[in-house]
């Protein structure tokens, strides 16, 4: 029996081997010697490519046999569940005088803060920037579906076939890819640490930092177009951007040179934090450091002011928005005289969804969720440097940043606080809905008593 | 996308849900998908602070007065059903509905429509808007802004025109009466869109 099975076994080990081997150099020739000089062979935009036609024939075999079926396509749609009528409180409560009375209080007038209050209950602007962008045509993730049927044998197969490719080929080769990525990025910034501060020390420094984050993108297949790259972030500047998730950071840093912020974190990104401070300055913050405004404001301000140290990448949103608008920035930032570089970053849903939504999913789900996507698709804008104006103060300054950022990264501006996601509504919002009020009706009457 | 069927099938009593509110199966499954939205814990109800964490709501003078009209006297949660039934009041009045005379009133019709509104004023349902109830209503709506006489004479002269029976409090009678000329379909209705 023993001798029947020893030919198959020095068989399979050889074929393992093998394809141990082919898979290793394949790696290497394709996706890390690439990375390392910064070049691409254009494999992936051909793979988007490819990607999109398949969704549009996805899409419509869907339709059609939807049809065929007789059944309603239910169709997400992007604008919200309502119409909602644009009508300010002064416009609505004139309709109701129907003209010649003076606006004075009228039992009717509740109707219009009540429809306003169902509305927002039936669809909010604020709770809709929390939760996933829905897409348009199906991407043939069940994870983007919504009650996922079986409408044909094709579409399943086709689904069926993309789970074994996601998760039996991409999902192991981007595991090593990021394995690789980080280990090396430990490793080399540690011996790079041992160098004397100099010239030569932040060359390198530099180039391992680059390499290391390609290596990850590629780790994410993100597929990543930068345009007007002659605005890239100079020393001695902040570099702000809109934030959707944690790979903002791979995406930006992949393309430049960034001191990062962050708090100090125990385990792996302890270990990855201490590295990479070694090699050059990073700004890491004990947790109760965080806290003392003035200590942080003051770091920032220093390292700024030493032309030699990189500019420092900033998120001033505060927390992941689902990339379809961009929050009221936080002003400390903003605070710290110094040049600005804002840069838009925006995704394409369709290939896979960056947002990370941190109240469903932790970090390792999340991170999961990315490498067994089709890909990651973005554009990243750097915008023209801007520094605060001759009497402007901070708040204006963080919110003139965000507009320019918003419009060109297609994005929504919202005036509304990236905290609401966890905190309660100031009282103040609700102080200028009764002033509003309040002007239209005692203000007129006060005419009135003076006429 | 998908085929509705299988949601609207995971939802107990649908059908009876759509023809009491004239809701479509498209309306049905998106305002399940808003309340799983609103259900952050899954609980398969909602209780007053999921509602007030609607920022929008929160910003809203009678935001908890419209809270409260969700929720049915002595209960502390809403199901899916009622929920529902709550929003159908501010479905457009359906013009071109046949008069079935056993039939009950649809809830999204002018009556009904008068009903909700009434409510929220009338905080103790006992059917009158007392004087010490609008004086409520109106500081809600206008917060600090106004003074105690300015509230004072604007309650004294909306009950002294609207109050027919002069026992100083308003009836939904005369409620529904003062509000005859107003177009209540346009002011109390929300457009579904499909």
């Amino acid at each position: 029996m023993e001798s029947y099975l020893f030919p198959f076994d020095s068989l399979i080990c050889m074929l393992l081997g093998i394809s141990f081997t082919v898979w290793f150099t394949l790696l290497l020739v394709f996706i890390i010697v690439p990375a390392i000089f910064g070049v691409s062979f254009g494999i992936r935009r051909l793979y988007m490519k490819s990607l999109i036609k398949l969704f549009e024939w996805a899409t419509l075999r869907m339709e059609r046999g939807a049809k065929e079926k007789n059944q309603h396509l239910y169709k997400p749609y992007s604008n919200g569940i309502i119409a909602k009528e644009p009508v300010s409180l002064e416009q609505e409560i004139q309709e109701m005088r129907r003209g010649g009375a003076e606006p004075e209080f009228d039992m009717s007038d509740i109707f219009y803060f009540c429809r306003r209050g169902v509305e927002s209950i039936v669809d909010d602007e604020v709770t809709k920037r929390f939760t996933a962008e829905e897409l348009e045509s199906w991407n043939l993730l069940t994870r983007s579906n919504y009650n996922f049927h079986h409408i044909s044998t094709r579409l399943t197969a086709l689904w069926g076939v993309g789970v074994l490719i996601r998760y039996g080929f991409l999902l192991p080769l981007r595991v090593t890819l990021a394995f690789t990525g980080v280990g090396l990025l430990v490793v080399l910034t540690s011996i790079v640490g041992l160098f004397p501060n100099g010239r030569m020390k932040n060359y390198l420094s530099d180039k391992v930092h680059l390499m290391c984050y390609r290596i990850c993108v590629r780790a994410l297949t993100a597929i990543i177009t930068y345009h007007d790259s002659e605005n890239k972030p100079k020393n001695g500047g902040i570099c702000v951007a809109n934030h959707t998730s944690p790979i903002d950071v791979i995406i930006l840093a992949s393309d430049g040179c960034y001191a990062m912020v962050g708090q100090v974190h125990g385990g792996l990104m302890g270990v990855i934090q201490r590295a990479m401070v070694k090699a050059c300055p990073h700004i890491w913050f004990e947790r109760s450091e965080v806290k003392d405004r003035h200590l942080v404001a003051k770091r920032l301000s220093d390292h700024v002011a030493d032309e030699s140290k990189l500019p420092i990448l900033i998120f001033p949103e505060g927390t992941c928005i689902n990339n379809t608008s961009v929050m009221m920035f936080k002003k400390g930032s903003f605070e710290i005289s110094c040049t600005v570089y804002p840069v838009a970053i925006k995704y394409d849903p369709r290939f896979g969804d960056a947002f990370w939504n941190s109240s469903k999913f932790g970090m390792v789900n999340y991170l999961l969720h990315m490498m067994s996507s089709w890909a990651i698709v973005c554009s990243v804008w750097y915008l023209p440097p801007m520094s605060r104006m001759e009497g402007e103060d901070a708040v204006q300054f963080a919110n003139r940043v965000k507009a320019a950022i918003a419009r060109k990264g297609g994005l929504a501006d919202l005036l509304w606080d990236g905290g609401l996601k966890r905190g309660k509504v100031k009282e103040v919002f609700k102080e200028e809905q009764q002033k509003l009020y309040s002007k239209v009706l005692v203000g007129s009457s006060e005419d009135r008593s003076r006429s | 996308m998908g085929s509705t069927n299988s949601t609207l099938l995971k939802i107990p009593n649908v059908e009876v849900l759509m023809q009491e509110t004239g809701f479509s199966p498209a309306h049905i499954i998106r305002l399940h998908d808003r309340f799983k939205a609103l259900d952050k814990e899954g609980r398969g109800y909602l209780c007053p602070q999921d509602f007030g964490a609607i920022k929008e709501l929160a910003m809203n003078p009678i935001g908890d007065r419209i809270i409260g009209a969700f929720f049915s006297p002595g209960k502390e949660t809403v199901d899916f059903h009622a929920f529902v039934k709550i929003l159908a009041h501010f479905r457009p009045v359906d013009k071109d509905r046949p008069k079935e005379p056993n039939s009950p009133e649809p809830i999204n019709s002018r009556s009904n429509k008068l009903k909700f509104a009434f409510q929220l004023y009338d905080q103790d349902k006992d059917g009158k808007i007392s004087r010490d109830e609008l004086l409520k209503v109106l500081r809600a709506m206008l917060g600090m802004q106004v003074t105690e006489e300015q509230l004072e004479s604007i309650a004294d002269r909306t009950i002294q025109e609207a109050d027919l029976d002069r026992d100083d409090a308003i009836s939904f009678e005369e409620f529904r009466k003062s509000l005859e000329k107003v177009n209540i379909d346009h002011k109390m209705s929300i457009r579904f869109l499909r």
